[in-house]
């Protein structure tokens, strides 16, 4: 135990920026010593121990043979105002990857210990400064990759999450009340609530989870983008879909069928979502060795999809052996089905989903449309709603609605309340582990192992 | 709290006592254990460690005082029930005497499941004493000396024995405090007061400031008591009547069959408050000392006076009153649901209102008490006191109210300290293994500031602590203690061996459609198309387990036995009948269990900890919890707090 004290003493140096990314890169030191520290290093108009809270200063970092190492700005945080609650400073440098590590081993000169993994968060988990759900949403902010995974990481981390699950807690809580002030006076002359009462809180409660669980696919998608695979015969035109899509040519186009041996994955952004596209060999038979390896490949990369895209064009029709096959790796509900070369020809039948032509340009909107649809639903989610991404969280919820169900049972099989109370207080139990409230080591050692250094 | 009078009754104390040392101090033989105070958690904490092996002595004001029903003549209820159950199977001794003087007996909530079943008797209050002193007389080891303690003599923070109003000194290895609402007494009619711990009798005066000086801190609560009516100026027959079981059922698995009902049976009445009735108190209340602030203590929520009542839940129209005999040749009779401390002149006006009282007589009017007590975040699991060494508190001291609560803290005290004394392990029961240990873990882990009550909701664990199960829960205990017979034991586990054995057998045992479905559609219930199993059909609530039992062709010797064993066949049909709510219990059971067995270290030093909130900090320190699970229950102490001594204590 001492000596976990003892490192919460000490101060920790890493970079808080995603390593060779971006032009400037922030170098975070914490703890009690942060100001003495860098002040060591640090040659500006002031020193940072006279520096006030959450100030930015410019100066330039000198190591001990009076070489200056490069022009920086370090911003001052003390305790508790800062994201660890201790004394901290940013340093921002624009500078390389190796003058980062420059400035790291200057301080680590001064005996400030290089960060575990996580340990800033854990630091920031420790003093109170935030809550476990906002602990995790620090790991998914760091892994953001667009501007709305990003949002709804920053919405988890604004607490919006724990303070609507807060409430469902609450509100379970009074459900339950009432049914305890039934069983323990009952002797008393308690005017009784009806049942029918108690059934009705729960089913708001359940309908709360259930939109909290709906959220679910929307928050992943936005953490973690969405799978998509291109599907269909071969020259149907699906690489120069992708290539219309990523308006740049790296798919071989080519007019000899089969030529899309390996799987091509590009990365898209729409309006925040990133997709994840695919291009697959098709999914026929082949005798090829080459082409079966692709095959294989391509199953797989079906079965994984999140959307698929069947696609067909107007000369050869929509292939209804080839769609069978699909539906047997993927879930009708995952397919969008696309006829392409409608510039072509005009006249086909009224299966697809969506008609566009890759060489004009036409129908290219309603199919972003469509990807959008099928990613995130219709819903209108803002920054106020209250986001599920994490699936711990996820997983909680679900558990805390079987309970509700279980709890319903009771009330349908006449059961009297200490039985329906046992599901209630379990669904409040699994409500209470996603902020917190119920805390076991398991849960604990997750969130911090998921951190890199820096945070 | 009240602290310069308190220190200027300390000085009058002192002085006494330096006066008497000089000529009547002498000090006495030494006792093992002393418990001051002959109440329901007196009884239990004198008596248990006695027959443990100590030599002990209950110190009392008045011998005929001992068991004394302070409030009303009744034992058990809600929760209540529960508690007198596990405390006679650890070998205890308020279900012996509840049955011993008991004129009805009914078992609660009995539209409900077995779990919230509870039993509770009505008792001649007189007779509750007397077998109350019998019980005490007849244990060897056990003395019992008639005097006031006004002093604790403490070397070396260990506990070294006490002084007491005759000007004796007697050494003891623990002190057991259990002095009910004796501390400092205070009683309230409207707005006249006077000192007292129960209607005619002396407060105890001097202890609370000895404790204090030893580092203690005290507190003040208030409970009440209702008028007492004389019973022939009641219209009983317009009454609605409120009998007994039939037949009862008695509390103590000691208590012999044979001979219970030990006394005739006697029927409560029912009447209610109206409009008129809260009118008329309402009148008194500018001369409560409840809302006038004359009081200090904090009264229970649970079980308000009458004013409390009609005051919060003003939209009410009527309450109701049980009118409860205080025994079989008493003329008294305790008005249940009107504990009050309004001025004597509106109690009987209001009285005469109610109907069937319309030309009652009160006897004495009910009033307030208030008292000292010691929250009990100074009590360790055991009820040892975290300051010294060897004094344990227990009952209304701990802030609690009932003599259910306050008998379950005795027995646990006197156990702990007998097992202290002699050198082996302490005795904690869990809060999934026994109501009791649900009420002393809130007691030290929530504290209280306001007299508190059992509750089968407070325990999480509540289908799995039932009163028809407490002694497969607990008898264990009793026994390794020496306060349960052999033959009671070894009874307990040769029907656990026909449970176990019988379970088996039923859940492989299969009945035919053509075996059972006649008795299936007379029951109301639908036929089955392939064979069954009887743990299957039973969980169906129109069947009974027995009425099986009799489709079974070939009864084996298990089976036959278990047809005669009640106790045995109650057990089955519960766990078969509810075995996925008992499943999911268990579960829980073991989620919690986890943190349960995170401990921190005794001399764990908080202050070190920056990073917990400052209430959180200050009631860890204060609490020292022994486990996470334990500090994960304190109030005050957040989540985050939580997590943040979990982060310290995994490293």
């Amino acid at each position: 135990m001492s000596q976990l004290l003892s490192q919460n003493e000490d101060t920790i140096v890493a970079l808080a920026t995603p390593p060779g990314i971006g032009a400037i890169s922030v170098i975070r030191v914490s703890g009690p010593e942060a100001f003495v520290k860098v002040d060591k290093i640090f040659f500006g108009k002031k020193k940072i121990v006279d520096c006030p809270t959450h100030t930015i200063h410019y100066g330039k970092i000198i190591n001990s043979e009076n070489e200056v190492i490069d022009d920086v700005l370090v911003s001052v945080f003390r305790a508790p105002h800062s994201y660890t609650g201790e004394d901290s400073v940013e340093i921002s440098t624009h500078g390389s990857q190796l003058i980062v590590e420059k400035i790291i081993s200057l301080l680590l000169e001064q005996e400030v210990r290089l960060a575990e993994p996580g340990e800033f968060t854990k630091r920031a988990f420790l003093n109170g400064k935030i809550d476990l759900a906002q602990a995790e949403a620090v790991a998914d902010v760091i892994n953001a990759r667009t501007e709305a995974s990003l949002r709804g990481a920053r919405n988890q981390l604004d607490g919006i999450l724990s303070k609507k699950v807060d409430s469902l807690r609450e509100k379970l809580i009074n459900t339950s009340s009432l049914i305890e002030l039934e069983l323990d006076f009952a002797e008393e002359d308690i005017e009784l609530l009806p049942i029918k009462e108690i059934l009705k809180n729960i089913n708001e409660i359940e309908n709360e989870i259930d939109n909290l669980l709906k959220t679910f696919s929307f928050g992943r998608v936005i953490r973690d983008g969405v799978n998509v695979a291109l599907v269909g015969k071969p020259n149907v035109g699906k690489s120069s879909l992708l290539n219309y899509l990523l308006k740049e040519a790296r798919a071989i186009v080519s007019e000899i069928p089969g030529t899309t041996r390996d799987i091509i994955r590009e990365e898209l952004t729409l309006d925040g979502i990133l997709f994840r596209l695919y291009d697959t060999a098709g999914i026929r038979i082949t005798d090829d060795l080459i082409e079966k390896e692709g095959v294989i490949r391509s199953r797989n990369a079906v079965k994984e999809a999140d959307i698929v895209l069947f696609i067909s064009d107007t000369e050869t029709g929509f292939d209804y052996e080839l769609f069978t096959e699909l539906l047997s790796l993927a879930g009708e509900e995952k397919i969008i089905k696309v006829v392409n070369k409608i510039d072509l020809k005009k006249d086909y039948n009224n299966i697809y989903d969506v008609e566009i032509s890759a060489k004009t340009g036409e129908g290219i909107e309603s199919l972003f449309k469509k990807l959008k649809e099928k990613a995130i639903g219709t819903n209108v989610y803002t920054e106020k709603t209250a986001i599920v991404s994490n699936i711990r969280h996820f997983n909680a919820l679900k558990k805390a609605k079987e309970h509700l169900i279980n709890a319903k049972n009771s009330i349908s099989e006449n059961l009297t309340g200490e039985f329906i109370a046992v599901d209630l207080r379990n669904a409040e139990n699994a409500l209470s582990e996603i902020i917190g409230k119920v805390t076991t080591d398991d849960i604990l050692n997750n969130i911090f192992s998921k951190f890199c250094i820096g945070k | 709290m009240a602290n310069s009078n308190v220190s200027r009754e300390t000085k009058t104390i002192r002085i006494f006592i330096i006066f008497s040392r000089e000529t009547e101090r002498r000090i006495m033989k030494e006792y093992d254990v002393i418990v001051i105070g002959g109440g329901h958690a007196g009884i239990e904490a004198a008596t248990a460690p006695a027959r443990m092996g100590c030599s002990v002595a209950m110190i009392t004001m008045d011998k005929k005082a001992i068991g004394r029903m302070s409030c009303n003549p009744a034992v058990g209820g809600s929760a209540k029930g529960h508690l007198v159950h596990e405390i006679d199977a650890l070998g205890g001794m308020i279900g012996l005497i509840a049955d011993r003087s008991g004129i009805q007996f009914r078992t609660l909530n009995k539209s409900k499941g077995p779990a919230v079943w509870a039993g509770r008797s009505q008792n001649d209050r007189k007779l509750y004493s007397i077998e109350a002193l019998k019980i005490v007389e007849s244990v060897p080891n056990l003395e019992i000396i008639e005097d006031s303690v006004v002093e604790v003599v403490v070397e070396n923070k260990k506990i070294a024995g006490v002084k007491t109003q005759k000007g004796l000194e007697i050494k003891c290895k623990a002190l057991i405090i259990s002095t009910g609402t004796f501390l400092n007494g205070l009683m309230h009619t409207g707005l006249k007061s006077f000192q007292g711990g129960r209607f005619g009798e002396p407060a105890s005066l001097g202890l609370t400031e000895s404790l204090v000086k030893l580092g203690f801190e005290a507190g003040r609560l208030k409970t009440g008591t209702p008028p007492r009516l004389k019973k022939d100026t009641i219209n009983w027959d317009i009454l609605e009547e409120q009998k007994g079981d039939d037949p009862p059922q008695p509390f103590s698995l000691r208590t012999p069959k044979d001979k219970f009902p030990y006394l005739p049976q006697l029927s409560c009445y029912i009447t209610y408050t109206d409009k008129t009735v809260h009118q008329i108190l309402e009148k008194g209340f500018d001369r409560s000392p409840l809302f006038t602030g004359k009081i200090k203590g904090r009264g229970p929520r649970y079980c308000p006076s009458i004013e409390d009542k009609i005051y919060r839940f003003a939209d009410k129209e009527r309450h109701q009153l049980f009118l409860e005999p205080e025994g079989l040749d008493s003329d008294l009779i305790y008005i249940n649901g009107f504990s009050t401390s309004l001025p004597e002149d509106i109690q009987f006006e209001a009285l005469r209102k109610i109907k069937g009282l319309e030309n009652v007589e009160m006897v004495r009017p009910g009033y307030a008490v208030e008292y000292d007590f010691f929250p009990p975040h100074q009590v360790d699991l055991t009820l040892e006191t975290k300051l010294i060494e060897g004094l344990y508190f227990a009952g209304q001291i701990n802030g609690t109210s009932g003599y259910e609560e306050a008998a379950a803290q005795g027995i646990v005290a006197g156990i702990n300290a007998a097992l202290k004394i002699q050198k082996r392990p302490e005795f904690v029961l869990k809060r999934s293994e026994a109501y009791i240990g649900v009420l002393i873990d809130d007691l030290v882990g929530k504290s209280t500031d306001e007299p508190y009550r059992m509750f089968t909701s407070r325990a999480e664990h509540r289908l799995i602590l039932r009163q028809d199960n407490a002694d497969r829960r607990l008898m264990k205990y009793g026994y390794e203690f020496g306060l349960i017979p052999k033959e009671l034991y070894n009874e307990l586990k040769e029907r656990e061996v026909l449970i176990t054995k019988s379970k088996e057998f039923l859940s492989k045992t299969k009945l035919l459609p053509n075996e059972i479905n006649s008795f299936l559609i007379q029951k109301n219930t639908s036929p089955i198309d392939n064979a069954e199993t009887i743990d299957k059909l039973v969980k169906r609530p129109e069947i009974n387990l027995v009425e099986l039992l009799e489709f079974i062709k070939d009864k084996n010797g298990e089976i036959i036995d278990l047809i005669k064993d009640q106790k045995a066949l109650e057990q089955i049909e519960i766990e078969f009948k509810y075995e996925g709510y008992i499943q999911r219990q268990l579960e829980l059971i073991e989620k919690m269990e986890k943190l349960e067995n995170v401990l921190i270290p005794l001399n764990f030093d908080y202050s070190n900890l920056k990073a917990i909130s400052t209430e959180g900090r200050e009631k860890l320190s204060k609490v020292k919890p022994r486990s996470i699970g334990q500090a994960s229950r304190i109030s005050g102490v957040t989540p985050s707090d939580i997590s943040v001594l979990l982060v310290y204590l995994k490293s």
